[in-house]
Parts: structure tokens; sequence; C-alpha cells
């Protein structure tokens, strides 16, 4: 109890050392002297945000930037860092599965996301089915991560299983499996645990789109007695094109700074890390921010170009309009 | 992230709009639900795989604790038993062993609400000047600014650590001191000014002008158009953001391993079910229970508010 009220004490506080401090901002600015009023103004609205981003996100960029070319006392070294990278096996294997992420995840959530939104369009009861798929959208990494961990999880073959996957292979007929330990394919049910949280998303974007898809189109397409499969390829699909570049985009983003699944269910170990993962390992476990930071300037050089071309195709897309 | 194009086929394709299915309206309902049985089947199949892993658990957390241990969650059909222990376990305060989740729930709170506050407020302010302010080189700042987005946090945290904790101090005073949920606030609010500015300033600037310049003629400052006119009409768009920034405060775990310590008294909750897991992932009793002490939130969250949850997600946002 006391515990609780120390900790509520904490948050009035800091909340109130906001509104202090956004008090006192609006009171310069409301006080300013007439002749230099609007440039006070603007300043005083702007710098609260602005001062934060350059401190907190600007320079430690750039620092974070010159510490990758330093090794562990903080010595300049290079391209060390990166001939690590590119040279050591183990982060060789953590290179690998973040392409392979990268490939599977944004493709496959997708798919599943367009096969699903189709399927359940003006079907009875479609709320209730787009909310159940949805769901997992809600509930964080590391909480899928327990989740799915249970459905993975391993008992010997004389006892009886725990996990459903297992079950099912007991089954089947076969032996029970260690999921998460073998390597290669323990990466793929990693994998899975993001396709399983990603598909809701691609779903509620794709099936917006769907609706958006005028009727007269549709209708004119069945018509002309197009099947169900080809009014999906020639109408469907370059109709809905631009939600679907986004989607795959914006899941592919979130695929490479992946983190808190792997951290919870294997910790990068049993050849599963992947570079958001090596990087927080390798900085503030093994003490060698040099190596860390370079693995978050890799991050940040993979992310790059797909921004870039998201954003110059939504430009193109303006235009049109 | 970014906005999902509007689809413009109407436009494209004009001569489709004069045709029209003159058949009878019941022949056309029947052969549309003739080719939908199969993907009615396909669609419920995802549903229910999609659905049984949470479903699993959520049966699992309430069964005794040799029950879960013992036999898969499916026995429970034939083998009905239900307790509310694992519960008391994980929640109830106990030694350092206990996973003594009230206090963690508690900590998720503190930081998450205050981290939202202060994106929004900030985010709203300077949205609203790049929006209706007038200088020189405010499309580039906000152009730097929006490019911000792309700068994984990653690249942030490592140098970010060192300000907090030794540049900003002084011997033993820190302005943002280590072992309370300041720094997390901090933090938090930095990684998400970019999204928030550009997302908050999509809506501000489509505020009808006039209602702007009617205020400012009136001799209405910056500050009182800000609170009486700005904030009052963007509240649909800080709703959406604010939902969003909410739940992804909630679920972080990168942000609260690096800055929160880890003890009871400031880590959030996803940082101590991470912790379950590593060093005691056989003990299902508590994992299954404190999964859904830890995902509460966001499933009322999601279920209670799910309209502005999809307009958010459509008027453009996911942070990866």
């Amino acid at each position: 109890m006391e515990d609780l009220a120390e900790k509520g004490l904490q948050v009035v506080v800091g909340l109130a050392a906001f509104a202090a401090i956004i008090g006192l901002v609006m009171l310069v600015v409301d006080r300013a002297p007439k002749s230099s009023r609007e440039k006070i103004q603007i300043a005083g609205f702007l710098a609260p945000a602005l001062i934060l981003l350059a401190v907190g996100l600007v320079l430690p960029a750039l620092q974070t930037s010159y510490l990758s070319f330093t090794d562990r006392t903080g010595a300049f070294v290079g391209l060390d860092n990166y001939v690590w990278m590119f040279t050591q096996p183990e982060a060789l294997i953590t290179l690998r599965n973040t392409v392979i992420w990268v490939v599977v995840v944004p493709s496959l959530a997708s798919a599943i996301g367009l096969a699903y939104a189709v399927f359940i369009d003006k079907a009875r009861g479609e709320k209730t089915l787009k909310a159940l798929v949805f769901m997992p959208m809600a509930i964080s990494f590391v909480g899928a991560g327990v989740i799915w961990r249970f459905v993975y999880a391993y008992k010997g073959a004389e006892q009886d299983q725990i996990g459903l996957f297992n079950q099912i292979l007991v089954w089947l007929g076969q032996e029970p499996k260690q999921f998460l330990l073998d390597a290669p394919e323990n990466t793929f049910f990693l994998i899975a645990v993001m396709i399983w949280i990603q598909t809701g998303f691609a779903m509620v974007v794709l099936s917006a789109a769907i609706k958006g898809i005028p009727t007269e189109i549709v209708e004119a397409a069945r018509l002309d007695g197009a099947s169900a499969w080809q009014q999906f390829r020639n109408v469907t699909i370059p109709t809905i094109r631009g939600s679907l570049i986004v989607v795959v985009t914006t899941i592919t983003i979130g695929t490479l700074k992946v983190f808190d699944i792997v951290r919870t269910m294997t910790a990068g170990q049993y050849e599963t890390s992947v570079v958001a993962n090596e990087m927080y390992t390798q900085a503030f476990r093994a003490g060698e921010p040099g190596r860390g930071a370079a693995l978050a300037l890799i991050l940040f050089l993979m992310v790059l170009p797909i921004v870039v071309f998201n954003a110059r195709l939504l430009r193109k897309q303006k235009e049109i309009r | 992230m970014s906005t999902i194009p509007a689809e413009n086929t109407k436009d494209v394709f004009p001569e489709l709009k004069e045709k029209s299915d003159d058949r009878p309206p019941i022949q056309r309902r029947v052969k549309q639900r003739l080719t939908s049985r199969g993907a009615t089947i396909a669609a419920v199949l995802i549903a229910v795989i999609w659905t049984i892993p949470t479903f699993g658990l959520f049966v699992s957390s309430f069964r005794p604790e040799a029950n879960i241990k013992g036999n898969g969650w499916w026995n429970v059909f034939t083998d009905f038993e239900f307790t509310l222990a694992n519960y008391e376990d994980v929640l109830s305060p106990g030694g350092s062993q206990s996973p003594n989740l009230l206090s963690y729930f508690v900590n998720s709170l503190a930081i998450v609400v205050p981290g939202t506050i202060f994106t929004l407020v900030l985010g709203a302010m300077a949205a609203y000047m790049f929006a209706w302010g007038r200088f020189k080189g405010k499309d580039s700042l906000f152009i730097f600014v929006f490019a911000l987005q792309i700068v994984p946090l990653q690249m942030a945290l490592i140098p970010l650590l060192q300000l907090f904790n030794q540049v900003l101090a002084i011997g033993d005073f820190q302005l943002l001191p280590s072992g309370t949920y300041a720094q997390l606030w901090v933090a938090h609010t930095i990684f998400g000014l970019p999204l928030a500015i550009f997302l908050l300033h999509n809506f501000i600037a489509e505020i009808p002008g006039e209602v702007i310049e009617a205020a400012r003629v009136d001799g209405a400052g910056h500050s009182t158009i800000f609170w009486r006119i700005i904030v009052p009409l963007a509240t649909p768009a800080l709703a959406s953001f604010g939902i969003f920034q909410f739940l992804w405060l909630w679920n972080d775990l990168l942000v609260a391993l690096v800055f929160s310590g880890g003890g009871a008294d400031v880590a959030p909750i996803t940082q101590r079910l991470a912790e379950l897991q590593g060093s005691r992932g056989g003990e299902w009793q508590r994992l299954t229970a404190g999964a859904f002490v830890s995902i509460i939130v966001p499933l009322a969250v999601f279920f209670g508010l799910q309209r502005y949850f999809v307009r958010g997600l459509l008027a453009g946002g996911l942070k990866g």
C-alpha cells in the first residue's frame, strides 16, 4: 500500500512538472512584447518537441554512427565492427535470419490477410470474424511469446503432451519435437508468431480497400462471365494495389525491427538471433557498444530504402489524384 | 508511417457506372452464395487457427497447477476443474521469488499514462505550428521531423542512456533520476514524437482556416487558439493516436529493458513477464495467468474502442 502511494506520488509529481513547464511556455508566449510576439509564440510552441528530438534522437543517432567505428574501450577501430558482422559465423547467422524474416513475414501475412479479407467480405458475422483475426494486434509481443511457447511446449515421448503442436504430432503417430531448439527450422516457428500478429493488420487495411472498389466494376466483371478467381486477379488486385504495397512495406519495416519475440522466446540462442536482438545483446549484455551501434546502423540502412520507396509511391499517387 | 491511399477507380472507369445487372435480384444472390461456400469454410478455418492459441492459454490459466503441467488444456472438456489460485499467486506480493505482478501492473499504468499525455500535448503543439504558423524554413523543418520516423529507436538507445545517467547529472543529483519513471516517460515521448507530429499535423491542417482567422481577428493569441479551438476540434485525431501510443507503450519491452533497471519499483509488466519466461520457463501456471494479466488492458482497449482503433489504423499509422 505504501508502495502504491509512493508510485502515485511520482506520477502526480511528473504530471505536475509537465503541466508547470507547459504553463510556463504559455505564459511567456502570451506576455511576449508585441513587436516580436509572433516569433516568440512560434518558438515557444515548437521548442519543447524540437529540443527533445534534437537531444534525444538526432544527436544520439549521430553518436551511434560514430560509436560503430569504436571498440569496447572507445578507441577508434575503423571498420572492424563491420568486418566482424560480415565474417563471423554467429553474426552471419543473425544477418541470414533477418533476411529470412523479411522475406517470409510480409509475404505470408499479406497473402493470408488478403485471402481472409476476400473470403469474409459481406459474409454473415463479418465483424466477429474480423475481430478474431485482428485481436493478436492488441497483444504484446511478450504476451504472444508466452502464448506460442505454450503451443510449442515439449514433453518427452513417454509423458502426456501439454503443447498443442506436439500433441498433434503424437496423434499423427510422430515423435514430439523441440520446436524452439532445433535449428534451422526453429526460426520459422518464431516467424509464425509474427505472421500471427501481422495478418490482422493486413486484413483490416485490405478489407477497407476492397470495400472501396466500386460495385459497378465488380458487377461488370460478373456480367462478362468472369469467374471468382478472374475477378480477384483482374479486378480486385489491380484496384487495391496501392493499399497492398503500403501493407507489405509497413509489415517489412516492423519485421526488420522485431526484437521482443526473439528476446522472450529464445533470447537469440539456438541460431535464432536477428539484427535488432543482437544489437541489444551486444550493446547492453555483452559490453560491446561498438558492435551494437554497427548493428543499429545496418538496421537503419535496411529500413531506409523501403521508407523512401513508400514515400515516393505515395507522392506519385497524390499527383494522380 | 504512411497514409493508405484512397482508391480512385471511379475516375478510371467512368463508362462502367452506367451498366447494371438486369437479372432478377434473387438469382444474383443465389449465385453469389454458391461461389462463397468454399471461401466461408476457409475463412472459418483461419479464424479458428488464429484464435486457438490464445484460447488455450486462457483456459489453462484457470486450471490447477498439477493439471496444467500434467496434460494438455484440451482435456478440460473431459476433466473439468476450475481454480483462481494461479491468479492469486501471480498477483499477490510475496518474496522475491513470487511474480508480484500487481506491482508491475501499477508500474505499467504509471509509465504509460503520462508517457501518452506528454507525447500528445507536445506533438499537438508542434503540429499546430507546422500547420498554421508562418515562419521561414517551415516546410523543410517539417520534412526533417517526418524523416526522423525512419530512425529506428535502436540508433538512440546507447547514447540516450549515457545522456540520462551521466550528462544530465551533477554529482549525485540527476535531472531524470534512474530508478524512477522519469527516464521512461522522456524516452517514450521522444520516440513517439515524430509520428505524433506528422499524424496530428495532417489532421490539424484540415481545420478550416476561417475559424482560426476569425479568432485571430478577435485578438486571440496562439495559446488561446490552441487550447480553445485546435485541441477541441482535433479530439478525434488525438483519441486515435492516443490509443495507439497507449498500446505501444503498454506493449513495449525494449525501452523498458534499457531504462527501467528492472526492479519492482519501476519495471513494467511486459518486462516481468519476459523475466518469468526466462527464469521459470516451465512454471506454466504462473506464465498463463501472468500473460493474461498483462494482455487484459490492451484487449479491453481494443474491444472497447475498436472503431477508433481501426479508424486510426486506416488514417495512417503503424509504428514498426
